[in-house]
């Protein structure tokens, strides 16, 4: 059995970003992509936490910013779905395409 | 001396007549008219005699000295006034007085110019009694009279430049007298501008000696000529003399100049004879005669002169031989005696030639007052054919005609037998064989002459009558003052010739002798120079006479008795429809004769351009065309075209800005913007999810380049 490294955290973490990024790119609802996005977020936090440890506190100090970053973040993006659900009673991203040439 | 130091008042007496038709003229009386102008001019013959009479006492006591007198300067002030670089760069004045001159040649011109002159004007009296614009005709009869007494008596270039176109204006005016009549006026038109051509080659003559000597005065020039100091031959004098002898061409009716002669018939009958026969066209003869100082130091001037001389005789008489209207006939015969005074001319014998002037001025004068009166007497019926057996009825006319056709003719004992015999002597005595065949030419001539005189007479006097009856009904003998003037004439055209018997018939030739110091020094000259060829005058040659003269003498009127022969043989019995021997021989020449050797109209398709040559127009007329085409069509083409190519240059613009200014680079940018347009809006579609998948491929990009790259 061979030791949890460095890279195994760095593995998970691409996993997770790229089905984040994947969720980004397909996804139909919203909200849905907005979850997908905080994936994304955590993921690049796992990262930043594995290399703190190779290389100092910064990675996880940096690692609270990103935390704090997405929350304020995820408030602003409901914020946006709200008002726009308003407008268009819809959450299905293809449906908006009022700047379609 | 009273008269000859006021010579100078024998030109103003008729111009004082002139002057006073001109002014108030049309208010007098026939009579007065009269008795102003001719008296005018009787008064200048009687100073005329006088004054020549007194000369041969100044001459005699001045060793053959001219007579000169100046009475003021024309031209120039002797003070830089009109200066002017002469040959050899050298600075001279120019300068030409109103001086006149009296020495042996211009006293024969002045006697017989007023002599006959005065029998002119008086036979006007007769001839143009009945005619309108009496006054004008004797006012221009005098003005003319005025001209060529200054054209005589001039002692310079200039004034004898003045004369000559006073006379050319006179002669201009009197043939057109009639001037209601087309004919008359073209005929005064052309007689006019021949005589310009002359005119011009005189004028560019007497610059080349005012070059050449510094000086237009004859007494000037003469001395500078005969100094030896310029050689026989010199290019610039035989240039002077050749167009000198270009302006007595035209003046004097040579070939080609002649051709206002015939025509000027037009005009009056006595103008004919005082003009056209005696004096006008005697200038040329005059001013050539004047200029033998010049001509001698040129000779290929002189052998030009005597072969012009020679052709415009045989020419001229070949046309009167076919010729029907009586005043043509005399036309062409002075023309072709003319040519045998300047053949005399050319040939060297300056006397000869003179007193061929004078004796002609008195028969042929004649000639041409018995015809006014032969066609006074039929009613102005001037053609031959409708005379005839007009002997018995007008016998004065008759006789005095007769008397000038056998002077004419050259008969024995009769003027023009002496003068005609000494030009054919001294052409066949020159030295160098060439002088023959002038011989021979004036030996036709003399012929012909004879001929076509007696041609005349048989035709007009003698015959069965052809005329219509109302015109025989009235046939009459002119009046006193017609026919005294003709019998004086025929009485000089006896008697001139034994002023110059020569001395192989016993004569001492007194004319020859009066002319001495006028031509004598040419003699001199050329003796010493050692040349005895072209001289001037052979009054030291002989003394003793040559029987070749004899044998030549008898030719020459064997000549005129075998054209008499011929002429009485063909025309005496001449009756309604008869025939001339020439168109029995060859009828197409006789055309050709008849028409005149088509001269004028070779010269109406050359140089007037009157006619066209096959569609293309020369000469003047042809110059003038092709003027006019050229401004029609080049110029105006040019105007035009520049108009168009400016309003073709608009059209252009127009187009450019339309289509290429506003199309292509204005408009067109917007099109290509628009078109352009098209495949790039395509990317926008309005998917948020897309824009995020091109935003993870182009990171996605990226990251394969950093780990490639490392």
């Amino acid at each position: 059995m061979a030791q949890i490294a460095t890279l195994h955290y760095l593995v998970v973490a691409a996993a997770l970003f790229i089905i984040g990024t994947i969720g980004v790119l397909t996804r139909r609802n919203v909200v849905i992509i907005l979850m997908s996005i905080e994936l994304i977020l955590n993921a690049v936090n796992l990262n930043l936490v594995a290399f703190s440890r190779l290389w100092g506190l910064q990675g996880q100090v940096f690692a609270i910013f990103v935390i704090t970053d997405a929350a304020a973040e995820a408030a602003v993006g409901l914020g946006i779905i709200i008002a726009f659900f308003r407008n268009k009673e819809t959450v299905n991203v293809d449906e908006v395409d009022l700047l379609k040439w | 001396m009273f008269f000859l130091d006021h010579i100078w008042l024998i030109p103003l007496y008729p111009a004082v007549g002139a002057a006073c038709m001109f002014l108030f003229g049309r208010k007098l009386s026939k009579a007065a008219v009269s008795s102003v102008c001719v008296g005018v001019v009787v008064l200048a013959f009687v100073w005329a005699c006088a004054g020549v009479w007194q000369y041969t006492d100044y001459s005699a006591a001045n060793a053959g000295k001219p007579f000169e007198k100046v009475l003021f300067t024309w031209l120039g002030t002797g003070d830089n006034g009109l200066s002017y670089l002469m040959r050899g760069g050298v600075p001279t004045q120019f300068h030409a007085d109103a001086g006149f001159l009296l020495d042996p040649l211009s006293s024969i011109w002045l006697l017989f110019v007023t002599g006959v002159g005065m029998l002119i004007h008086i036979y006007s009296i007769g001839y143009m009694g009945h005619e309108g614009g009496y006054y004008r005709f004797f006012g221009y009869l005098n003005l003319f009279m005025f001209s060529m007494l200054t054209l005589i008596l001039g002692n310079n270039y200039a004034l004898m430049f003045v004369g000559w176109e006073g006379v050319g204006l006179c002669s201009y005016l009197l043939i057109g007298f009639y001037f209601l009549r087309h004919s008359a006026s073209t005929a005064a038109n052309k007689a006019f501008i021949v005589n310009r051509i002359g005119d011009a080659g005189f004028i560019l003559g007497m610059f080349t000696i005012a070059w050449y000597f510094g000086s237009m005065q004859y007494t000037h020039i003469n001395l500078l000529a005969r100094s030896g100091q310029f050689l026989i031959g010199d290019p610039v004098i035989t240039t002077a003399c050749l167009l000198l002898f270009v302006g007595a061409c035209g003046k004097s009716a040579q070939f080609p100049l002649y051709v206002w002669l015939p025509d000027a018939m037009e005009g009056p009958t006595p103008v004919s004879a005082l003009i056209h026969a005696a004096t006008m066209v005697t200038a040329g003869v005059y001013m050539v005669a004047r200029s033998n100082a010049l001509f001698v130091l040129a000779p290929n001037a002189m052998k030009t002169v005597a072969i012009i001389g020679a052709l415009t005789a045989i020419f001229a008489a070949t046309i009167g031989l076919a010729q029907n209207d009586i005043k043509r006939v005399l036309a062409y015969s002075t023309v072709s005696q003319l040519g045998y005074m300047f053949l005399a001319l050319g040939v060297g014998a300056f006397a000869a030639g003179v007193f061929h002037v004078f004796t002609h001025a008195f028969f042929k004068a004649l000639l041409f007052l018995g015809a006014g009166s032969v066609i006074h007497a039929m009613s102005g019926q001037q053609e031959m054919q409708h005379m005839g057996a007009l002997h018995g009825k007008i016998k004065t006319t008759f006789g005095t005609m007769l008397i000038a056709t056998l002077a004419i003719a050259g008969i024995p004992g009769f003027a023009g037998f002496f003068s005609k015999d000494a030009i054919l002597w001294e052409a066949w005595s020159r030295e160098g064989g060439a002088y023959r065949y002038l011989w021979y030419i004036a030996f036709l001539t003399a012929l012909m002459t004879s001929f076509y005189m007696f041609r005349l007479i048989y035709l007009t006097f003698f015959g069965k009558p052809r005329m219509s009856h109302e015109v025989e009904h009235h046939i009459h003998e002119s009046p006193k003052s017609m026919t005294v003037p003709l019998v004086i004439l025929a009485i000089c055209s006896v008697g001139a010739g034994y002023l110059g018997m020569p001395h192989s018939l016993g004569g001492s030739n007194r004319f020859e002798k009066f002319l001495e110091p006028v031509f004598a020094k040419e003699a001199n000259v050329m003796i010493e120079e050692g040349r005895g060829a072209q001289v001037a005058l052979g009054e030291a040659q002989v003394e003793h006479t040559d029987p070749l003269e004899y044998a030549l003498m008898f030719a020459s009127v064997g000549a005129a008795v075998v054209g008499w022969w011929l002429a009485q043989r063909a025309y005496k019995k001449a009756d309604r429809g008869y025939k001339e021997p020439i168109n029995e021989i060859s009828p197409r020449f006789y055309k050709t004769l008849f028409r005149k050797w088509y001269v004028d109209e070779i010269y109406d398709w050359i140089f007037t351009g009157r006619k066209q040559v096959g569609g293309v127009r020369l000469g003047i007329m042809g110059l003038g065309e092709a003027a006019w085409k050229f401004d029609a069509d080049v110029i105006d083409g040019t105007v035009n075209g520049a108009g168009w190519t400016t309003r073709m240059t608009g059209n252009l613009s127009v187009l450019w800005d339309k289509w290429i200014i506003d199309g292509l680079l204005v408009n067109g940018v917007a099109i290509v913007t628009r078109l352009a347009s098209y495949p790039v809006r395509l990317v926008q579609w309005g998917l948020v999810q897309w824009y995020a998948l091109v935003m993870v491929g182009g990171l996605v990009c990226f990251v394969v380049y950093y780990v490639v790259k490392w």
